[in-house]
């Protein structure tokens, strides 16, 4: 793992003015996410993780304090098409097969017909949907219509992922195999991964580090590493290891009142 | 078969009624003539009387279905008394200006979606445009336009776009507002240009608003092309039947001219609707 920094913020802020009055979404939020990182951000509704998210993604703009992404704005960093974004529903246009809905943002950004039909075929494989590129979206189900989405973002081969709870509105069994599909995409094409979720096993599993984050205002009360190695089968989430983990991620959260409501 | 016989059910009741009222409303005039001429009519004779009069009250079913006949298969399409003949110059005005005002709503609701000032500014005089009654403002359309030298189908065809880019407008509008944020967001990912979230997106997603609007819209711009013949005293068109019928008392010939005009109408707002299976079907998204 090099020791380069994909994201990093420091002592960003953002307020949202609202009728009841201004809502800190984010307070004093510092992190650094280093190249290759796997990060989850965890905790409950309004800590801000979305936001945070958001803010990497430059789909918001902090009122306080700065964020680099690659190690200019993030406004830069999405004009240089820096990340590719993956949202909680699979988003994909009914009227494109889900071959041109990889290429859509591949015509967007102007790349040549050949180079599209490619990296088209590369990235279906590498999320398993070979075959599928002439389907439309409603002929799959909900589960490879995310991997299609993931497959999209990926297209354009940014080397940061950032995903919102992309398995959320997924079941359990669908969702264990596709943490697995996405250990093994991250192992392979070594993205840097940014990935929004509110479940403690999810987090565990995926990642090298976990922060937990606590509402009103939304902010960073605990970042933990993970001692787990990066290959991990789905059974470690048995081990004493994994378990200790996800004890502390339990400790993190309700240290931060996270659950007082 | 199962899907016929409600529909066939439905106007064999029209028509029953139709035949009915024919008799009501006309036995009047053939107990007037019957009194007349020193007879009385029994029942039989009445009903057989009320079904053929030459300027009825209202016409039975079979004299308009024979006038139409008469006027459409017996007559040369050239006679200035074919309805085909008179059907065509008022489709024509109704085409163009469906085209024109299809073209208009889609261009103020490009408008309205993409400009502030347009979006706080143009929706209330598009509704009061459509307020005024068309009656009133067609014959000043007419007049205008003939003082500035422009007569013909033109005239006619603004009125049929006045009354069409109305659904035009406001389905637009719906219909490019149509993606959510989440789908918008995902395009700034991307740092997709304004022009490629409008074809990409905007466009496509309001495609299946654009074909019910243009359905409405063609059947307002129907209604405008008859309305622009009516002021003008023009010769040709269905409008112009409608009024030398009424002129002249000839009923026949009025509900002749309705009919076809309600035929048109159902074809035309039928192929929009097979464009729309069409198009849809090949998108994917039916």
């Amino acid at each position: 793992m090099t020791t380069d920094i994909a994201i990093s913020a420091k002592g960003l802020n953002l307020t949202f003015q609202t009728n009841d009055g201004p809502v800190h979404a984010l307070k004093d939020v510092n992190l650094d996410i280093c190249k290759g990182d796997f990060v989850s951000f965890i905790g409950p509704s309004g800590c801000g993780k979305t936001t945070f998210l958001r803010c990497m993604a430059d789909l918001e703009h902090p009122t306080g304090g700065s964020i680099t992404v690659n190690g200019v704005s993030a406004a830069n960093a999405r004009a240089a098409r820096a990340y590719g974004y993956v949202f909680q529903a699979a988003g994909l246009y009914p009227w494109r097969t889900i071959g041109r809905n990889v290429s859509l943002p591949l015509e967007i950004m102007g790349y040549d017909k050949t180079d599209i039909a490619q990296r088209v075929q590369r990235v279906l494989e590498l999320v398993e949907l070979s075959g599928f590129e002439k389907k439309f979206p409603w002929q799959l189900s909900g589960g490879m219509q995310q991997r299609a989405s993931i497959a999209r973002a990926l297209a354009f081969d940014a080397d940061i992922l950032l995903m919102d709870e992309p398995f959320g509105a997924l079941d359990e069994i669908v969702r264990d195999h596709l943490n697995q599909q996405l250990l093994q995409l991250w192992a392979r094409t070594n993205k840097t991964i940014a990935f929004v979720t509110h479940s403690i096993p999810e987090a565990v599993y995926l990642s090298t580090r976990i922060v937990v984050m606590s509402p009103r205002p939304g902010r960073i009360t605990d970042i933990i590493e993970s001692p787990l190695p990066r290959e991990r089968p789905l059974d470690i989430r048995d081990t004493p290891e994994f378990l200790e983990i996800a004890h502390r991620v339990r400790e993190g959260l309700r240290a931060g009142h996270a659950y007082d409501d | 078969m199962r899907n016929l016989l409600p529909v066939l059910t439905v106007v064999a009741a029209l028509l029953a009624l139709w035949y009915a009222a024919a008799v009501w409303l006309n036995a009047d005039w053939a107990y007037d003539r019957a009194q007349r001429a020193g007879t009385t009519l029994n029942f039989s004779a009445l009903v057989a009387d009320t079904w053929a009069q030459d300027k009825p009250k209202l016409p039975a079913p079979h004299q308009v279905a024979t006038e139409i006949w008469n006027t459409t298969v017996e007559k040369k399409i050239t006679s200035k008394r074919s309805l085909i003949y008179h059907s065509w110059v008022t489709m024509s005005a109704t085409l163009l200006g469906f085209i024109l005002g299809t073209a208009l709503g889609i261009g103020l609701a490009i408008g309205i979606v993409y400009n502030r000032v347009m979006d706080m500014s143009v929706m209330p005089w598009v509704i009061a445009s459509q307020t005024i009654p068309i009656l009133a403002i067609a014959p000043m359309i007419i007049v205008v336009l003939n003082a500035v030298g422009i007569s013909g189908l033109l005239p006619k065809a603004i009125i049929s776009m006045y009354l069409s880019f109305f659904p035009v407008v406001v389905g637009m509008v719906k219909g490019l507002r149509s993606p959510d944020q989440m789908q918008l967001d995902q395009m700034r990912t991307w740092n997709a240009s304004a022009a490629q979230t409008f074809w990409r997106l905007r466009l496509p997603s309001s495609m299946p608003y654009l074909f019910t609007s243009m359905k409405i819209a063609m059947a307002a711009s129907l209604v405008g092309a008859i309305v622009g013949e009516l002021p003008t005293g023009a010769v040709a068109g269905l409008g112009a039947r409608l009024l030398a019928g009424s002129y002249y008392g000839q009923t026949i010939q009025i509900w002749s001219a309705l009919i076809m005009a309600a035929a048109l109408a159902a074809a035309l707002v039928a192929l929009i609707g097979l464009a729309q299976r069409i198009t849809l079907k090949r998108m994917g998204m039916a």
